[in-house]
């Protein structure tokens, strides 16, 4: 068996889980959400298996080195934790309906990474051979993973906000009386930033920390520094908004969406269109 | 006129306590780090000139856009960042201490009717005996309480963690200590760079403005090395470098390895690798040329580009050498050279010879086999440089940040009252953050509280 079979076993759990959560959506059968979530779940189990056999196996190579050292596997890592931020937020609150906003991100990440990229075990660059990265990408990757959750959630938000405003309740309400009520979603969306922003600012003190070891400078405005204190300022906003006046609601919850987006291209975007330190994506530094 | 004049200063105090001012900085903040992103910045590359118009790279260059985060406007958003921070903290924290250091002991009869925790019993006991009772079960089941009599009626009061609610003075603060760190770093440090050759030592280091900064001591290299995976990629910089004070080595700082994260302070002053290279200056390449026909080989020394005419008038030319062919002869792995041998009255032929592979240079040249064999040139190390006295000024600051990010986030203040009146007792419960934490915790207490016998 090889972490590679597993991960796409993973994959295709997180498929099915998806499309489950769309069959719960439209059926409203509480069986089919909760097998959708155990799917979810055992896609879970099954990647944390693989990522402990890919660590592994790069030692079986002679390059042992914790499988977050590229972007096929950070993007792996990364749909890992959303999915365990997921499941945190589903023992404590139990609405299963977020998995149908959810999911979709892992699986997108999933699919991607197996599909289109290069799935092979690497050595690890002399500006890598450090246990900062270890920190630095797990601290930042919970932190991302939180911040995808309430993105979901914002879009729950926003869906349903939006539709009971114009007053369109008959047409879509069959679908929106699953949805937890606006003022739960406000609150979940606010507790997902809540564990996501201080993870976010972990990720990049252990960034600042490992930078200033490696290089002597702990800020040197390089773009994925930049992108990601540009994320930090907008939940920064986002969770001042809530106790602002005129931002309450809506306009939070916007901020969570856009969060979220400046974060996917802090992440990736960063590497696709703009040059730095950051080795991941893009040619070797 | 003096009214207005008051209320202009009002309203100027006003604007920079306004969480409206927060959120319209920190958006801004976010939107103008964008430029610093997309346009290059600092010594822009030629190539960008070129293809910019000569208007634009007036403009841009105007508003700082090259140099943007260090502009007088990116500058003047965060002092007024700052500012909005230390005034909206000295409006509120007197308010906040006030609360903390002055609790509300005593329940008036309205305010009672707004919690949404509160619980009653009936109990046979004087209020007397009643008050000491519940004294006891409340510090047993949350905290000791403070208690009031008023109006005839026993105020019991606990609180825990009231001082949580500072948490977000600490993020706060925490925010402006690492401005003061940074400030620091940047009047009283500096950051530089020097390359040293193997075998030689540097007292000065070249600051990022183009100054010579004097180290007060000296750095000498002792080696540089590469290593290298099987796969080609790179595994290892590694310098060895020696300290020296007046000429001396320093205990402890001899022969010391650095590499890429790991590097070397000494007096404050850090050193890391970064770059290598070969110190070309001055350096020889050595050839020994073969005849397939026997006699004795010659041994040549150029320099690159140089040529030399061998004893039967062939016309040898080295092109280039490299320490590491790997990259540009996959397959193949040491010192090897480029060069162009030109035979009497032939066309000139170009191709790599190697330190280690013979046999591959056996099957080139014709009439002569040529093998490289090394050369006198020397490595040199390229280091970064850092002094920065306000570094840990901006690791306390990083500190005070995540904890007081987790007081603000994972902690509240939490209160109960009970009443002690003729005849019954009411209990209530009030928390700042996490209300449903709290109602759990209230209503097992209140459960306790219900079976009370008194
Ligand atoms: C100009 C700058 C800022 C001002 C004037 C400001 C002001 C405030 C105020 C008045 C509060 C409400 C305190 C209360 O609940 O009584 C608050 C909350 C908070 N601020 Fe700031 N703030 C600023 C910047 C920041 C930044 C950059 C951060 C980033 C870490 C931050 C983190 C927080 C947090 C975590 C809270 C608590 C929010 C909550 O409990 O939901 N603040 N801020």
């Amino acid at each position: 068996m090889t972490s590679s079979m597993l991960f796409n076993v993973t994959t295709l759990a997180y498929l099915i889980s998806m499309l489950m959560f769309f069959v719960f959506l439209a059926s409203k059968n509480k069986t089919v959400g909760n097998a959708a979530c155990y799917i979810a779940y055992t896609g879970f189990i099954v990647q944390t298996v693989a990522i402990g056999l890919r660590w592994k196996e790069s030692y079986d190579q002679g390059v042992g080195h914790a499988p977050l050292s590229n972007l096929y596997e950070s993007i792996v890592f990364f749909t890992w934790t959303i999915i365990l931020i997921f499941a945190l937020i589903d023992f404590k609150y139990k609405y299963r309906v977020i998995g149908a906003f959810v999911v979709p991100f892992a699986l997108l990440g999933m699919a991607w990474a197996q599909l289109g990229m290069n799935t092979g075990i690497e050595p690890l660059v002399p500006a890598l051979q450090s246990n900062w990265l270890l920190y630095h990408v797990i601290t930042c990757f919970l932190g991302y993973a939180a911040f995808a959750v309430a993105c979901g959630i914002s879009i729950m938000y926003l869906i349903k906000t939006g539709i009971e405003g114009s007053g369109g309740s008959a047409s879509a309400g069959g679908l929106l009386s699953m949805f937890p009520p606006t003022k739960v979603l406000d609150d979940l969306n606010y507790r997902s930033i809540m564990i996501g922003f201080p993870l976010l600012t972990l990720g990049i003190i252990t960034g600042a920390a490992w930078a200033n070891y490696a290089w002597g400078t702990y800020w040197s405005w390089d773009p994925k520094e930049t992108w990601s204190l540009i994320v930090w300022f907008v939940y920064a906003a986002f969770l001042h908004a809530r106790i602002t006046k005129g931002w309450v609601g809506k306009r939070a919850a916007w901020l969570s969406v856009i969060g979220f987006a400046a974060t996917i291209f802090c992440y990736l975007g960063v590497n696709l269109f703009l040059s730095g330190l950051h080795s991941y994506g893009g040619g070797a530094k | 006129m003096a009214t207005t004049e008051r209320s202009f200063i009002e309203n100027i105090w006003d604007f920079f306590c306004s969480l409206k001012l927060t959120m319209f900085l920190l958006i801004s903040l976010a939107l103008t780090s964008i430029i610093g992103t997309i346009l290059p910045q600092g010594q822009l590359p030629p190539e960008y000139v070129a293809q910019i118009s000569a208007t634009k790279l007036q403009i841009y260059t105007k508003l700082g856009f090259f140099d943007m985060y260090h502009s007088w406007w990116f500058i003047t958003l965060l002092y007024i960042f700052s500012l909005n921070l230390i005034s909206c903290s000295i409006k509120r924290l007197p308010h906040v201490f006030k609360f903390v250091s002055e609790p509300t002991l005593v329940l008036g009869e309205s305010s009672r009717n707004s919690f949404s925790l509160k619980k009653e019993i009936v109990i046979s006991a004087t209020p007397e005996n009643g008050k000491e009772a519940l004294n006891t079960f409340l510090g047993a089941e949350f905290s000791t309480p403070v208690i009031t009599e008023h109006n005839g009626e026993y105020h019991l009061f606990a609180q825990k963690n009231a001082w949580s609610r500072l948490g977000v003075y600490v993020v706060h603060l925490s925010i402006l200590v690492v401005f003061v760190g940074a400030i620091i770093g940047s009047l009283a440090g500096y950051k530089g760079y020097v390359s040293i050759v193997e075998g030689t030592g540097i007292n000065t280091v070249e600051s990022r403005n183009g100054s010579q900064i004097p180290l007060g001591f000296e750095v000498f290299c002792e080696k540089f090395n590469v290593d290298f995976y099987p796969t080609g990629a790179p595994k290892e910089f590694r310098s060895i470098l020696t300290i020296l004070e007046n000429g001396k080595p320093v205990p402890g700082y001899s022969q010391v390895k650095v590499i890429v994260n790991q590097p070397l302070s000494y007096k404050g002053i850090t050193f890391y690798q970064s770059s290598y290279g070969q110190a070309t200056e001055g350096t020889e390449h050595f050839i020994t040329v073969t005849s397939r026909k026997g006699g004795t080989p010659e041994k040549i020394s150029v320099r690159e580009g140089a040529s030399v005419t061998l004893k039967d008038g062939t016309q040898f030319k080295l092109l280039e050498a490299t320490q590491e062919v790997r990259q540009f002869a996959p397959g193949f792995s040491g010192p090897a050279a480029r060069i162009e041998v030109t035979h009497k009255g032939f066309a000139p032929q170009v191709f790599i010879i190697f330190k280690d592979y013979p046999e591959m240079n056996a099957q080139r040249g014709d009439a002569l086999i040529f093998n490289y064999d090394g050369t006198s040139a020397k490595m040199y190390t390229g280091l970064q440089v850092a002094k920065d006295p306000g570094v840990w000024v901006v690791w306390l600051g990083c500190t005070l940040m995540v904890i007081g990010l987790f007081i603000a986030f994972f902690m509240s203040h939490k209160r109960i009252w009970v009443v002690v009146s003729r005849g019954h007792a009411r209990i209530y419960g009030n928390v700042n953050k996490n209300p449903a934490a709290f109602e759990m915790q209230f209503d097992a207490i209140a459960d306790k509280f219900k079976q009370l016998k008194i």
